[in-house]
Formats: structure tokens, C-alpha cells, sequence
């Protein structure tokens, strides 16, 4: 079945310069009862959003008409804690196509890589750039590149390359599905299945 | 060069194995619940496909079930639709459901190994994190999310690269008062939340063989609290006996082949791995968290860290843990006023869990200022209890015992901590928010927080036992 393809964005930038973010920030636990994987953006970290009446707090970047693009920059371990791919489906919904961090939680970023949101992992000092330069200047922008796998900062011309599976990367690229590819070895299940 | 008892299990379990792809590795139980499920039944559909094989899954509603009145319909109807759907997708794919009602339904990492299902050398996985529960018995278990349990669905097998692999020993005697949960609160505290990030974690030593099967559970139930892929430690005689005899375990020659090949599960005295951690038992105080993340752990009489300790980088996220936990700089928390305590989740509901508990209550009562809530971990461990009268002990005590499910862990259903007030919990995250909107999670083992809604605040488990000696 077909996925989304990514390989190259040039956007401005989120930034959410927090350590630690876990998937319970990114889509709390009450809000995991739907049976569809639509509508999840709408409460992309809902807690730090919005007032307990449903207000915007008007200090969260996401409600802060200055930032805006397709790539979140969070701090590290982003995507820590639950399983809950609805965090990853959040993020995707709201309109980001990337998340730049320097270290991802294993389940998120697996997550992410099957639904067509690159995770892409930099270094420490690579981030504190990001950062500098998107408070220098909000319109700030950050080219990805899939297919060469680079990130960089467009004004400073300052790149990074960055590292990624290359099976998920031809998936990606290609919008292929992780179903299909085992499918294909169907007759080696059952051979394994026979052999215990 | 020998292996470890990841890589035995590992390799036993690859069906292809090709250069520049993860390997095909198979699952020999897939366990499945209502939240995490829907969407991938839903794709199987869209795809004209069947559960490949059903009988190797496992179905049970635990995450936003009711802990009263279980055998009245659901009230939230946004979580008995979800559960509604999940009975419906059981039936039309063929897969056993323990629902609500059914003597064997449970929270899914409790009723995996209460079963037998949960077995030395097997692949388990679900789509919950804490899957890692299921490690304590030789095994290879973690979560996974809605793609791969589809993945799973389809093909009995899940598309996965090879972690790299840790060794955490633990040797030593403990403290008294101390027990698992202090173990891995201790670990995660001295290596971080990120610390196992990338790797299967082997805990080894003579401290972590000296713990029952509950304890063992606990300790590789919060393997995913340092972003360990999995936790696992060797099957021994324990483990053997643990599993004897249950519901779904082989039995008559089946059982004595299993047993053999059981024996065969260890790590090699030279196998090699990429890290190898030590700690000693006698270093470990009873545990309690502060902040935000289960990292963020201290012995029960220390003081919170200064903001000043942290780097420059990190000191904003600090603030916003202690600010979100209404705590300070270089406070402690003993003696702290406590509001609720929560004893229950795939962390700390086990029958053991619950006698212990009861041992410590029986004669005494909760403070006024607390709520108690025990939820046990699954239908057979509720009646259990009630067989051997602990659900007696705890009335007297003022520590009401409810029915199974995931509870206020995660705060789906309607127990959820109020806004701003505290918990000293038995669960497993003490996110931002995750005992519900602005609540504020201390994490402790069972006894710290039965001896802390007993006082109604935070409290030193060892200054109780030192009065029974003195009784003694």
C-alpha cells in the first residue's frame, strides 16, 4: 500500500527548545479514543496549548503567529514514553513533514519513519544553531534533504549531514510500506513456521 | 565467542536476514488491546487482508475500562465505542478476546505471564510500551506502535533492526524496605531516561536473582523508562516454577522438552556486550520521583536538586519540571502532604504486590487528607485477593479495592488525579498530565506508598520497619 513520499523540504521552522518531550505532551492519553488516524492534529500538545477551558495560552510557540513551517526543532529524547503512534499520526495531521532533534526516543521515531514524518537527528551543537537562528530571525529557514541527507540552515549556509536507514529511506523516498516488503517473503514464514 | 541471551533468542526468531534491511524477525505472541488496535484492523481491511494467524494473538480490554461497575455497560461513550470495537474486530478476525467480564481479562502485561502465555525464549510484542514485562521471563518483548502491530496482524512477524546490547548488574544485599521498584527507579535515576536508548538490557547479578517473578516483572516493566528497546533477564528455576502449571503453559512432555530448552537461555560467560553497567544494593534507598520524567528520582530522605547542578542547556526543562511539580530548589519530600495514592498499574498490581501491601495496612488506616485507590492488575488476581481477604484488610484500612484495568496510570478512564494535586503512585510515568490534566505524580514502590497514605505524606518506609523490630 502506498505511503507518503518525502525527500527534500524548505520551510521555517517551530521551535520547542524542551528536553524530554514525551508522547504524553505530544497527545495525551484522553484523547486516544478515536478508531480513525484523522483529527489527532487538533490536540497535538494539548495540555501546553490550551487553558483547562480550552483557551490558548498565548506564550506556546504553536499559538504564536511569528512561527510557523513544516519542520518542528524540539531538544533531546524527544518522543519518549508511550508507544502511541497518535503522537506521531499529531504531528503529521497538524501539518509538520519533519522533526529536527538531537536524540529520538527508538518507538517514536520508528513511528514516525511509517507514516511518512522523517526524524531527523543532529548533533547537540547543530540544534543550538537551529535554535540561534530561528530566534534571529522567526521566517528563518532549514532545507532536508532525504535523497543526500543533509540538513541546512539556509541564511548561514551551515549543514549537517544526518544519519537514517537506508531500507526506511528507500521506503520514504518511494512511499513503499513495510506490509508489502513481508508479504513478499510470505513463503519464508511458513518455512520458518514448519522448521520449529 | 559466546552469545548472549538477547542473541539467542534473536537468532532463533529470524526468518530473513538481509544486508541493509532489518531483519524479519517472528512473533510468537501478539497481544493486542482496545486503543492501540482499531486503526490497524481498520488498514487490514483496506488491504483485504486476514489476521495471519489468530491464534496467535491475544486480545484483552484494560487501558479505558471502569475500575467499578465492570459489569455494567461503559459510561464514557467514547471508550465503550472503543472497546465495543474491539470486541467487534476479535469476532470478524477470529481472535480470542478477554473483555470485560471474562474470568481471564486484565491489564495485558499482566495476564500474558499470569497465563503462561508469557514464556522463556519467545517474541512478544504489543502495542504498548511497557510490553517490556514480559522480558522478566527470558523473553524478547517491547511495544510497538499501530503500523507494526498491523505488521504483526498480517504477517506474524515485525520488520526490526538488531539493538545493540547492555548488561545492568545489580549485586549486594538489599535494605530493608527496599524492593524492585527501588531497583529500577534507582538505575533509571543514575542513567537517565535516555540512558538505554538503542539497547536490549540483560539485568543480571545476585540481587536481580534473588527477586520472585513479580519483582522481575517491575524491573523489566520500566526498561522503557531509560528508552530500552527491551529488558530481559535468564530464565532460572524461579522462572520455571512461575510458569508451571498455569493456564497456557505445555504441559506433560511438551512441559519437560520446554524445560530442557529453557536451561539453554543465558548469556555465555564470554559473550560480549556493547555496555555493561554495576551497581550495588546496598547503595539503594526506597525511591521517589520529583519531576517529570522517571529519571527525575531521589532516595526518599534526599533533597531535590539545585537548578544551579544542571547544565546551562537544561536548566529551562528542570524549571519547568519543578514549576509543573510545585516543588523548589533543594526541597525534600519527606514529610510532604500527599493528596492521592494509586496502588496498581503493569508495574505494581500483582498478587504479590497486593500482599504485601496488605501486610503492611492490616491494623492501620489512611490519613484523612488521602484517597486510596487499588486497582489489582487483572480479573484473576481481584479474586485472588479476595480469596486470601486482603479486599477485608484493605476496607478496614480505608484503602478500597476496585477491578482490573490500566486505571489512573494514564488516567483514560475516570480515575484521574484532580488538578494540582499530588499522588504518590505505583505507576509507572510521572508525566506532565499523565494521571490526568495538571496532576502531579510522585513515583514509589508499593510500600513507600501505603506507608505514605497511612501518614498522608511523603514517608520513609524504614522508619516503620525500624518500630516493628523494636516491637518484634
Amino acid at each position: 500500500m502506498a505511503t507518503k513520499i518525502f525527500k527534500h523540504i524548505q520551510t521555517s521552522v517551530v521551535p520547542l527548545p524542551i528536553e524530554n518531550i514525551d508522547t504524553d505532551q505530544i497527545i495525551p492519553a484522553r484523547f486516544l479514543k478515536a478508531t480513525t488516524r484523522e483529527g489527532f492534529g487538533n490536540n497535538l500538545f494539548r495540555d501546553w496549548r490550551f487553558d483547562g477551558d480550552d483557551n490558548p495560552k498565548p506564550d506556546f510557540v504553536l499559538n504564536n503567529p511569528n512561527f510557523s513551517g513544516k519542520i518542528l526543532v524540539a531538544g533531546k529524547n524527544f518522543g519518549c514514553g508511550s508507544s502511541r503512534e497518535h503522537a506521531a499520526w499529531a504531528i503529521a495531521d497538524y501539518g509538520f513533514d519533519a522533526v529536527v532533534s538531537s536524540f529520538f526516543a527508538d518507538i517514536f521515531k520508528g513511528n514516525a519513519l511509517n507514516n511518512g514524518l522523517l526524524p531527523v537527528q543532529v548533533s547537540d551543537d547543530f540544534l543550538k544553531k537551529i535554535f540561534e537562528a530561528v530566534y534571529a530571525d522567526e521566517h528563518a529557514v532549514v532545507e532536508i534533504d532525504l535523497v543526500d541527507q543533509f540538513i541546512k540552515i539556509v541564511a548561514t549556509g551551515e549543514q549537517e549531514t544526518f544519519e537514517v536507514n537506508p531500507y526506511k529511506k528507500a521506503c520514504m523516498t518511494n512511499g513503499y510500506d513495510d506490509i508489502d516488503y513481508i508479504l513478499s517473503k510470505k513463503e519464508l514464514i511458513k518455512e520458518f513456521e514448519e522448521s520449529k | 565467542m559466546g552469545q548472549t541471551l538477547f542473541d539467542k533468542i534473536w537468532d532463533a526468531h529470524v526468518v530473513s536476514s538481509n544486508e541493509g534491511f532489518p531483519d524479519i524477525l517472528y512473533i510468537d505472541t501478539h497481544f493486542i488491546h482496545e486503543v492501540t488496535s482499531p486503526q490497524a484492523f481498520d488498514g487490514l481491511r483496506t488491504r483485504g487482508l486476514p489476521v495471519f494467524r489468530p491464534k496467535q494473538t491475544v486480545a484483552t480490554a484494560d487501558h479505558n475500562v471502569p475500575t467499578i461497575d465492570q459489569h455494567l455497560p461503559i459510561k464514557e461513550e467514547l471508550s465503550r465505542y472503543q472497546v465495543d470495537m474491539l470486541t467487534k474486530n476479535c469476532k470478524e478476525f477470529g481472535i480470542e478476546l478477554y473483555g470485560l467480564g471474562h474470568p481471564f481479562q486484565g491489564i495485558v502485561h499482566v495476564i500474558g505471564p499470569e497465563l503462561g502465555i508469557t514464556r522463556p525464549g519467545g517474541t512478544y510484542v504489543c502495542g504498548d510500551s511497557h510490553t517490556s514485562t514480559h522480558g522478566a521471563f527470558g523473553a524478547i518483548a517491547f511495544g510497538i506502535g499501530t503500523s507494526q502491530v498491523e505488521q504483526v496482524m498480517a504477517t506474524q512477524c515485525l520488520l526490526q533492526s538488531r539493538p545493540k546490547r547492555m548488561k545492568i548488574e545489580v549485586n549486594g544485599k538489599l535494605q530493608n524496605g527496599v524492593g524492585a521498584k527501588d531497583i529500577i527507579l534507582y538505575i533509571i535515576a543514575q542513567i537517565s531516561a535516555a540512558g538505554g536508548t538503542g539497547y536490549a538490557v540483560e539485568y543480571a547479578g545476585d540481587t536481580i536473582r534473588s527477586l520472585s517473578m513479580e519483582g522481575r516483572m517491575t524491573i523489566c516493566n520500566m526498561s522503557i523508562e531509560m528508552g530500552a528497546r527491551c529488558g530481559l533477564i535468564a530464565p532460572d528455576e524461579t522462572t520455571i516454577e512461575y510458569v508451571k502449571g498455569r493456564e497456557f503453559a505445555p504441559k506433560g512432555e511438551e512441559w519437560d522438552k520446554a524445560v530442557a530448552y529453557w536451561k539453554t537461555l543465558y548469556s555465555d560467560a564470554d559473550a560480549s556486550f556493547d555496555e555493561v553497567l554495576s551497581f550495588k544494593a546496598e547503595d539503594i534507598e526506597p525511591m521517589i520521583t520529583y519531576g517529570t520524567n522517571p529519571g527525575m528520582g531521589i532516595g526518599v530522605t534526599q533533597h531535590v536538586p539545585e537548578t544551579a547542578s544542571f547544565e546551562a542547556k537544561e536548566q529551562g526543562s528542570y524549571k519547568k519540571a519543578l514549576e509543573y511539580m510545585g516543588l523548589h530548589d533543594d526541597e525534600q519530600l519527606l514529610g510532604k502532604p500527599i493528596d492521592y495514592v494509586f496502588i496498581g498499574s503493569c508495574t505494581n498490581s500483582r498478587i504479590e504486590d497486593l500482599r504485601q501491601v496488605a501486610e503492611f495496612v492490616k491494623g492501620k488506616h489512611k490519613a484523612d487528607n488521602v484517597t486510596v485507590w487499588v486497582v489489582p492488575g487483572s480479573k484473576q488476581v481481584q479474586e485472588q485477593a479476595i480469596r486470601e481477604g486482603l479486599d477485608k484488610i484493605f476496607d478496614a484500612a480505608g484503602f478500597p479495592l476496585r477491578e482490573p484495568g490500566c486505571s489512573a496510570c494514564l488516567g483514560m478512564n475516570e480515575d484521574k488525579i484532580p488538578a494540582g494535586k499530588y499522588c504518590v503512585s505505583t505507576s509507572n510515568r510521572n508525566f506532565e498530565g499523565r494521571q490526568g490534566p495538571n496532576s502531579r505524580t510522585f513515583l514509589a514502590s508499593p510500600l513507600t506508598a501505603a506507608a505514605s497514605a497511612i501518614t498522608g505524606v511523603v514517608t520513609d518506609i524504614r522508619e516503620f520497619l525500624k518500630e516493628k523490630e523494636l516491637v518484634g
